[in-house]
């Protein structure tokens, strides 16, 4: 059982948790996730960890809610507990040492690439970030995020705030202005870190995506999260999150995310009648 | 006078035409008097050599007399003396290669069938709640860790609590219990027979701690550094399973065995959208591989409400590894065997769904390492299979989660941790292993045997170790120790 100690609601659908779990934050690193189940009927998620203190033994997560599970965690409030929380669970981010990072999140994961950027931040590596919303109402995390990086880009659909556009297309300028990036890390929805990997694929930019394909266990033992890199088996779970994004088999990792759509589907619908 | 029987007292099971679409336990066990007649075949040999047979020495010529005097609680006493799983261990063990293997009357006539008269004494214990409610030991001030939960784990911290060491056992997964929970389907081991023995384990004083990850959570080093534990224990079981490494095999509706019966034995897919997470309700099933697991898959496939659902092995009948009572219960379920059948390759639909699976005829060649004979493909014999499942049953490799990360773990080609067979003690000292991590997928009862030989050895390992303290100046000389003998 872990206990939430904080709720914010960062938009109408995307709540922020700070959770008691000092085990889980006493080896937690940047770029790790946890699995959560909230009911004894539940399944198991993994969320990616968007902050962590081992001082104060907590874990920050963010969640938009996308289906039942996330709508069941959303519906959390402090001073509840967590069923299950386990955790850090995958690699750390493969981060370096010196250079200049731009690092690209979209939707929550405009949240949990804070983790990095603190991380990086730290290590003196410069820091360039581009987050991405459908609108300014989206938009999470800004002054967090703002305050771990040298520069900060903001991007939405409809031009509400920031660029008009999508975060490909700011990465896109900033690489043709000769930003000088050494690295680039990615965590958002599927499409999004796609198309990242395509953009920086011409110019040979070393580019990151954290997959976060189905999982059960989320230890090793399932395989449900396999995914192919660079024409191997790989685990999302123990041999990721991270994996080079220009040697992604994203085909596969996309049809396979859409397993289980119809029973999704289903499974929000009987909840949103039941309420 | 001993009445000579030429067979087993048979156990009753349900019909198979019913237990095909439930996930009832399917073998029923013995009443009192088939129980009974089953115990006076038993001949009471001056040696009985069945026992040499059992991973945990139970003394079974002894409870099969009780047995036979309908003394079902002395039966009851003896098993428990040894074996702290009987329910679990009655249910799986593949009695007939360990002890029944042994039985003198093998040969003559079929064993003593000492794997259903264990069952049916547990079974008769529970009912009867005749089972003393285990006073717990006090929680000494010697601490160890157990990593895993699963029959190898549960044995070392039984054993170690009942010697008054404080044990706590950690457990990646949100219940515990291991492969008994997640792999062994509920029509053959209910999990309600397993909630039970954890709750009494609970009352041996074994501490459970679970959603943790070691290797992650923490580390074996953190633990011993750290954390105070004096002796670890490893048995984190076969993990990670195989693939086959042929084209199409990520399609959806392709699963391992692992993934397959995790989702319906722990997460209770078989009950979506009851409880939220779900599986792929097959029409055509096949299941790659025949082994205990690839029977637990196909039958659990048949479940699920498959049509047809069928066993594909590139080796022949004889060659298979599953127990023969799990292969004729799955045949009388309905499931179809392709021996000689080797899969290589999938194709699916737009959608990205499995649809056909491509295979080879194989014929039996010269023998391989494992004194089989080779399949060996039949040029021109391709064919194909419509499929909407398929559970990749060949076995798994070692969890690589605590290789990588514990200090000076000696880890074999295979992955294993390697430990001492007698002592299961590994080249880190304080740190013993046992069960799957150290053997590959083998059976429960063997890790049970690892588990009570680990035991021991950490016994005696934390009793020396405070022996030497206690012959330096630095110390505690306040402590007394009271050597016991191994």
């Amino acid at each position: 059982m872990a206990r939430i100690i904080e709720k914010r609601h960062l938009t109408p659908v995307t709540k922020l948790f700070v959770v008691e779990a000092p085990l889980v934050a006493r080896n937690a690193a940047p770029g790790q996730f946890v699995i959560v189940r909230v009911s004894e009927s539940g399944e198991r998620v993994p969320i990616s960890i968007t902050d962590f203190s081992r001082q104060a033994g907590t874990i920050t997560i963010v969640v938009q809610v996308v289906g039942k599970t996330s709508g069941m965690i959303c519906a959390m409030e402090e001073g509840d507990e967590i069923l299950d929380f386990a955790g850090p669970l995958g690699r750390p981010a493969p981060l370096p040492e010196k250079g200049h990072v731009v690092l690209v999140g979209g939707g929550f994961g405009a949240g949990a690439i804070y983790p990095l950027a603190r991380e990086l931040q730290q290590r003196g590596v410069r820091v360039s970030a581009i987050v991405g919303a459908r609108n300014k109402e989206l938009l999470i995390l800004r002054e967090l995020l703002e305050s771990a990086s040298d520069d900060y880009h903001i991007c939405t659909d409809d031009g509400s705030i920031g660029h008009k556009g999508f975060v490909t297309e700011r990465l896109q300028d900033l690489l043709s202005a000769n930003a000088g990036f050494t690295h680039c890390f990615a965590i958002g929805p599927m499409p999004m870190m796609r198309a990242l990997a395509e953009a920086t694929k011409p110019s040979g930019l070393t580019t990151f995506v954290s997959l976060d394909p189905i999982m059960v266990d989320g230890t090793g033992m399932c395989g449900s999260c396999r995914v192919t890199v660079d024409g191997e088996l790989k685990f999302a779970c123990v041999d990721g999150p991270f994996f080079d994004a220009h040697k992604v088999n994203f085909d596969e990792a996309v049809v396979r995310s859409k397993m289980y759509v119809d029973e999704e589907r289903l499974a929000s619908e009987l909840a949103t009648a039941a309420r | 006078m001993p009445i000579v029987y030429t067979k087993k007292t048979e156990m009753p099971c349900g019909d198979p035409a019913v237990r095909r679409t439930n996930w009832d336990e399917v073998a029923l066990g013995y009443s009192e008097e088939r129980a009974i007649a089953e115990a006076r075949r038993c001949i009471q040999c001056q040696e009985p050599l069945c026992e040499q047979g059992c991973p945990v020495n139970i003394p079974i010529r002894d409870f099969i007399r009780r047995v036979a005097q309908s003394d079902f609680e002395g039966a009851a006493r003896i098993i428990r003396s040894k074996n702290i799983l009987p329910a679990i261990c009655g249910r799986v063990c593949p009695v007939e290669d360990q002890c029944e293997e042994l039985c003198v009357v093998l040969g003559k006539q079929e064993p003593v069938a000492i794997g259903r008269l264990e069952r049916f004494v547990a079974d008769w214990e529970r009912r009867a709640g005749a089972h003393e409610a285990a006073k717990p030991p006090k929680r000494g001030a010697k601490k160890v860790a157990v990593i895993g939960s699963g029959p190898a784990g549960l044995t070392v911290a039984s054993d170690l609590a009942q010697l008054g060491y404080s044990v706590t056992i950690f457990e990646a997964l949100h219940a515990i219990g291991g492969v008994l929970r997640y792999g062994i389907p509920e029509f053959r081991l209910p999990k309600a027979i397993v909630d039970e023995d954890m709750e009494r384990l609970k009352g041996r004083g074994v501490e459970f701690q679970a959603n943790v990850v070691v290797g992650k959570t923490i580390t074996i080093d953190q633990l011993m550094d750290e954390m105070g534990y004096e002796a670890v224990f490893v048995g984190t079981g076969a993990g990670s399973p195989k693939f086959m490494g042929v084209p199409g095999e990520n399609h959806k509706g392709i699963y391992s065995a692992n993934e397959f019966l995790t989702r319906v034995n722990l997460m209770r897919a078989n009950a979506f959208p009851d409880y939220d997470t779900p599986v792929r309700r097959p029409k055509r099933a096949v299941i790659i591989g025949a082994g205990d697991t690839a029977m637990d898959a196909v039958r659990t496939a048949i479940r699920l409400g498959a049509d047809e659902a069928h066993i594909v092995y590139r080796r022949s009948e004889q060659q298979m590894t599953a127990r023969a009572e799990d292969y004729s219960r799955a045949k009388e379920e309905g499931a179809i065997f392709d021996w000689l059948t080797l899969p290589t390759r999938f194709t699916g639909d737009d959608q990205g769904w499995v649809t056909t699976m491509e295979c080879l005829r194989m014929e039996l060649g010269e023998p391989d390492d494992s004194g089989r004979r080779r399949p060996v493909p039949i040029s021109g014999s391709e064919f194909t299979m419509d499929i909407d499942l398929a559970v990749i049953a060949l076995g798994t490799n070692p969890n690589p989660l605590i290789p990588q990360t514990t200090r000076g773990l000696e880890i074999n080609d295979h992955g294993c941790v390697v430990a001492d067979s007698e002592t299961g003690r590994t080249s880190r000292e304080g740190v013993f292993a046992g069960g799957d991590i150290v053997t590959g997928a083998a059976t429960v009862i063997l890790a049970m045997g690892a588990g009570r030989v680990a035991a021991t050895a950490i016994h005696e390992y934390l009793e020396r170790k405070a022996a030497d303290r206690k012959r330096t100046p630095s110390g505690d000389k306040r402590r007394r120790h009271r050597k016991t003998a191994g």
